[in-house]
């Protein structure tokens, strides 16, 4: 299907100026030293001025003419936003540029019953919203084209008639180059069916290959390759709702009924999701979503509810919802699970303990769940790095011939400390303006800087304990002799 | 009172006990091993798995005596596999030190939350979840109504419940099964006249029991399992009365 906005920047530039309805206005560009019309609103058109018309020469025929700047790279703005609005009516929407839009409705006619019915719905909701439309449905995107724009008979090509569609239209319906067009008609060749028998040797010789293809294309012999707009995801679900929906209550029962469509298929596929996102397009035409993502791929509907009821909230429904779309934009194979009947206590596999981590991340985020392996560094901030997923073992295995504190402050924090012997733990500090009296200490354990990594002194490591029991991480900054700096750096248990 | 009236209040004190959820310790296995005579205070003598516990700590070294203490219990009921998750207000417990304790420390799965509401949520979630060994939460404040939210996941699950309680200014009544309190005690050097530091030592008070009996010991962790240690300290200063 094919549809053409005849005048698409000045139907935009009406719709925000209601005053510019009354007069002819056109929208110039300069451009090899001279100004250009380049879009005429219907007035104009009707007054005899069109685009690539001098502005000079248009101000001429009209004396009320309003003469506008162009918004260069506009069209392509409001197609894009035009062909995303029509992904309501089929997934697959290509952008023709300079003014129309290519869809593949391959399957999607019958839910508005049938082609007549599907051209008139969407004809009719652009016109209502001010565009100026012309829409077609053939076969072939080339066929389609030309009846959008030269059709004078009907907008609708019955599969396989395109042949005896085409050779009443001019030849500038195939899509040609402005040369070529205008030598067909120096020879005389004013429409389609005055050259669609000739042999094709004859034609590419004096027309070029490109010449063929259109014609190829616009008859079915020559395919014709489309870039979607948004790429179609593989796993897609939708559901188009009566009545739009507003409520939560509503919004849950559309999620699970398109949560157990998708599954179907994830599962008899051996696949499980890990990104899902629900498209909702609204009443008012605007989008809204809402994603999740799970840790490893599932295909269970009630986790992935579960998942979703904590996005519901986010939703904002404004006057309703009138289309859902659920994409499951990343997908992994499955292993599927024998069924236990004596369950152990399966640890980091368990398919609860992802499903629960998944609920915690949707609700909480992904970036504070953590887990730890150990690092081949003696540094005691870099001892550790998180794990990248839940199934990740450790290379190396844990140390512990060396005290560790349970708690490691995030940074070491400066103390004041007394201490009689050089090399020796100090026989008190204050830390946070209290006095600590070392009891016994142990160290110290020197741990050089990583020269490769970062620049600095070694740090000298002791493990005290006040008179109270309680033991403290300390260590000293540098040599004693060198006005060291003493830190508090953990708490032991 | 005869001997046979005896026998009548004990059956009936076992079934109480028994529809309260404590089920008597199963043919050979004793809970959780190593805490030796502090789980005679337990009802049944046996720790108490499927539950709450309480542990209340004011200092950053409370807290840190309390998470090595934790984490040897945590050693016992992670025996046969299995993951814990330690819900934490700050991210300042170091991993390898948990392995001292005798525990994978890639098997504990940490998060890191900003609120106190947040990890209430992410506990309770936890707590119903089979897959896990246990689940340690650090908050400031636990009232009543949601220590027995907790209770309610746990009696499900089966997950034990470790809640570390920083706010210690009122301390109401919960529906845990314990409230414990661990401070550090002066250790005791491996020999006499070696200089340096001896295993860690706590005094281990548990304030509150359910169905069992309070009480305070001296307790050390020493070559990977809690040793409970006879001769009573008398550095009793700073003690503060949380019961």
């Amino acid at each position: 299907m094919a549809i053409w906005f005849r005048h698409l920047v000045t139907d935009w530039l009406m719709l925000g100026r209601p005053q510019l309805r009354e007069v002819p206005f056109v929208c110039v560009m300069p451009e090899h030293n001279r100004i250009v019309v380049t879009a005429a609103s219907h007035r104009a058109e009707a007054e005899g001025i069109f685009a690539g018309m001098a502005a000079a020469d248009a101000k001429a025929i009209t004396t009320n003419l309003k003469v506008l700047d162009a918004i260069p790279g506009k069209e392509a703005k409001l197609l894009r936003q035009l062909g995303l609005w029509c992904i309501r009516y089929t997934p697959l929407v290509t952008v023709d540029k300079p003014d129309g839009l290519l869809l593949d409705i391959t399957g999607c006619a019958h839910l508005w019953g049938g082609e007549r019915g599907y051209l008139k719905e969407i004809v009719l909701k652009l016109r209502s919203r001010g565009y100026d439309t012309r829409a077609a449905i053939a076969d072939t995107a080339g066929a389609a084209w030309a009846v959008a724009r030269y059709g004078k008979v009907t907008p609708i090509i019955n599969s396989g008639e395109q042949a005896g569609a085409l050779p009443d239209l001019p030849p500038a319906a195939l899509r040609l180059e402005p040369e070529i067009n205008s030598r067909l008609h120096k020879l005389g060749l004013r429409t389609i069916g005055s050259f669609i028998n000739m042999p094709q040797r004859e034609l590419r010789r004096r027309f070029g290959e490109l010449f063929l293809q259109r014609l190829g294309q616009a008859l079915g012999t020559e395919d014709e390759i489309l870039t979607p707009l948004v790429p179609p995801v593989p796993y897609t679900e939708r559901l188009p709702c009566m009545e739009p929906v507003c409520t939560a209550a509503g919004i849950e029962i559309a999620i699970k009924k398109l949560l157990e469509q998708l599954c179907l298929r994830l599962q008899s596929e051996g696949k499980g999701a890990r990104k899902v996102i629900l498209k909702c397009y609204r009443v008012d035409g605007k989008l809204v979503q809402a994603g999740i993502s799970t840790g490893r791929g599932s295909h269970s509907v009630s986790h992935l509810c579960r998942l979703f009821d904590l996005q519901i909230g986010k939703i904002e429904t404004a006057l309703g919802i009138e289309l859902f779309l659920l994409e499951a934009t990343k997908v992994e194979d499955v292993a599927v699970l024998q069924e236990k009947l004596w369950a152990g206590n399966p640890g980091l596999a368990d398919t609860a303990l992802a499903e629960l981590l998944d609920r915690i991340a949707g609700k909480i985020g992904p970036e504070r769940i953590r887990r730890y392996l150990p690092a081949e560094h003696y540094w005691p901030e870099r001892s550790v790095r998180p794990a990248l997923s839940l199934q990740e073992v450790p290379e190396t295995a844990w140390r512990t011939d060396r005290p560790r504190p349970v708690r490691l402050l995030p940074r070491p924090e400066a103390i004041k400390v007394m201490s009689v012997l050089p090399d020796y733990p100090p026989n008190m500090f204050i830390y946070n303006g209290r006095r600590y009296e070392v009891a016994r200490a142990d160290g110290p354990e020197r741990i050089e800087r990583e020269w490769w990594l970062d620049k600095g002194t070694h740090r000298d490591y002791y493990a005290v304990e006040d008179t109270a029991g309680q033991r403290y991480w300390l260590f000293r900054s540098g040599h004693f002799d060198e006005a060291p700096e003493w830190f508090l750096h953990g708490f032991f248990a | 009172m005869p001997a046979s009236q005896h026998h009548i209040i004990s059956k009936l004190q076992q079934d109480i006990l028994r529809w309260e959820g404590y089920k008597p310790p199963a043919g050979g296995k004793t809970g959780l091993g190593g805490l030796g005579r502090v789980e005679e205070a337990f009802p049944n003598g046996v720790f108490p798995a499927g539950a709450v516990h309480e542990v209340v700590c004011a200092t950053p070294g409370e807290v840190a005596a309390a998470a090595g203490f934790v984490t040897g219990l945590l050693s016992a009921l992670m025996q046969e596999g299995g993951a814990c998750l330690w819900v934490g207000l700050s991210q300042t417990l170091f991993a390898p030190a948990l392995k001292a304790f005798g525990i994978e420390p890639d098997r504990v799965i940490f998060l890191n939350l900003l609120r106190d509401k947040d990890v209430l949520w992410v506990v309770e979630e936890a707590l119903k979840c089979k897959g896990l060994a246990a689940v340690i939460g650090e908050v400031s404040e636990l009232d009543f109504k949601l220590s027995r939210r907790l209770q309610l996941a746990v009696e499900q699950s089966h997950v034990t419940g470790f809640v570390l309680r920083n706010a210690t200014k009122k301390l109401g009544a919960t529906a845990c099964a314990a409230r414990w309190h661990i401070r550090s005690l002066p250790s005791q050097p491996v020999a006499e006249g070696l200089p340096g530091l001896g295993p860690p030592r706590w005094q281990v008070e548990l304030l509150k029991v359910r169905n069992g009996r309070p009480g305070s010991w001296v307790m050390e962790w020493d070559a990977g399992k809690f040793v409970t240690v006879d001769k009573p300290v008398e550095a009793e200063e700073g003690r503060q009365n949380y019961a």
